[in-house]
């Protein structure tokens, strides 16, 4: 798994409080770990100190998987 | 009995008789205190009266890119900002049928819209922080009506939704969202009443006199206090009874 898959991971597991093995490529943050709205905006706020980028409204809004956010930070950082 | 130790709290309108009120009861308190505001020797002058933990921030809030960079500018000159009191208005009073829209819509855009953009301003501290108060300042027209005021009136309603609508938003995070609606307070304003208008008031109100702005800064104090957690999406009434909502 690439670095930025670890670190998206990490980010991922200790704001839902789930087990890493539960982030899996497809994993919904709504559906598969619990997230609610406020979660997503959280996540996307964390990635972006974490990886320094800036991600738009309607970009965050495309991304709903942990797939969708390593796939998004990886083109972006 | 409130301990604001360690807080930081911005508070719009300062250079007034209320916020001025609201601004020393949370630094008596403890809190460290941005004071912002259009007329800045008021504020000035309150800073030196306040001494440490206290800085001066002028902001035109019919100035949206102002009322957007105010929040990043008192979490630079305090280091974050956990208490936000939005306490700033402006009145264009006139009767309904000859109320212009640029009337109407200056109202709508300093005590409203410049509300709902510092909110936004400074959630992302709060959400990281897990902790926050949010104390809008509206008023007892919000919910009596006044004639007169039909653009103060609907801002003021408009806050108190606006309030709700976000206190549930945020409320997991730690983050209290209230409004504080006084009654008639003396302030530089009523002052100018003669005593047969100022009369004719009290004897409107229940507890026979205007209010003092320093008994709203008390309940702002309280709204901001870490002991009123538990409250959010309140409204705390201050007004002698006179509309007991």
């Amino acid at each position: 798994m690439s670095d930025i898959a670890d670190r998206v991971k990490k980010i991922v597991v200790e704001h839902l409080g789930v087990e890493a093995d539960k982030v899996t490529e497809s994993a919904s943050f709504i559906d598969d770990l619990g997230a609610d709205s406020l979660d997503t905006v959280e996540l996307v706020m964390a990635f972006e100190e974490e990886f320094g980028i800036e991600i738009p409204d309607d970009a965050a809004e495309t991304i709903q998987t942990f797939g969708d956010a390593v796939k998004f930070i990886s083109e972006a950082a | 009995m409130f301990d604001l130790t360690g807080k930081a709290a911005l508070v719009t309108g300062a250079s007034g008789g209320i916020g001025g009120e609201i601004a020393r009861a949370l630094h008596g308190a403890g809190a460290v205190v941005a004071l912002s505001g259009t007329r800045e020797a008021p504020l000035h002058e309150l800073a030196a009266e306040l001494g440490e933990r206290a800085h001066v921030l002028p902001c035109n809030l019919s100035d949206p890119a102002a009322v957007e960079a105010l929040p990043k500018r008192a979490a630079e000159a305090m280091g974050a900002v956990d208490i936000l009191v939005n306490n700033a208005g402006i009145t264009r009073d006139n009767l309904f049928m000859r109320m212009s829209d640029d009337e109407w819509q200056s109202v709508i855009d300093v005590n409203l819209t410049s509300t709902f953009r510092l909110c936004r301003g400074v959630l992302r501290g709060m959400m990281k922080a897990r902790w926050g108060r949010i104390v809008n300042i509206t008023s007892i027209v919000g919910t009596t009506g006044n004639p007169g005021q039909g653009n103060y009136c609907a801002a003021k309603a408009g806050l108190t939704g606006m309030s709700k609508a976000l206190a549930h938003e945020v409320a997991s995070r730690g983050i209290t969202v209230n409004c504080v609606a006084p009654g008639f307070i003396a302030t530089a304003m009523t002052d100018k009443l003669n005593d047969e208008q100022k009369a004719r008031i009290s004897a409107q109100i229940p507890a026979g006199r205007m209010g003092e702005a320093r008994e709203i800064a008390a309940a702002a104090l309280y709204l901001a206090s870490p002991e009123a957690a538990y409250v959010t999406g309140a409204t705390l009434h201050v007004n002698g009874g006179m509309d007991m909502a």
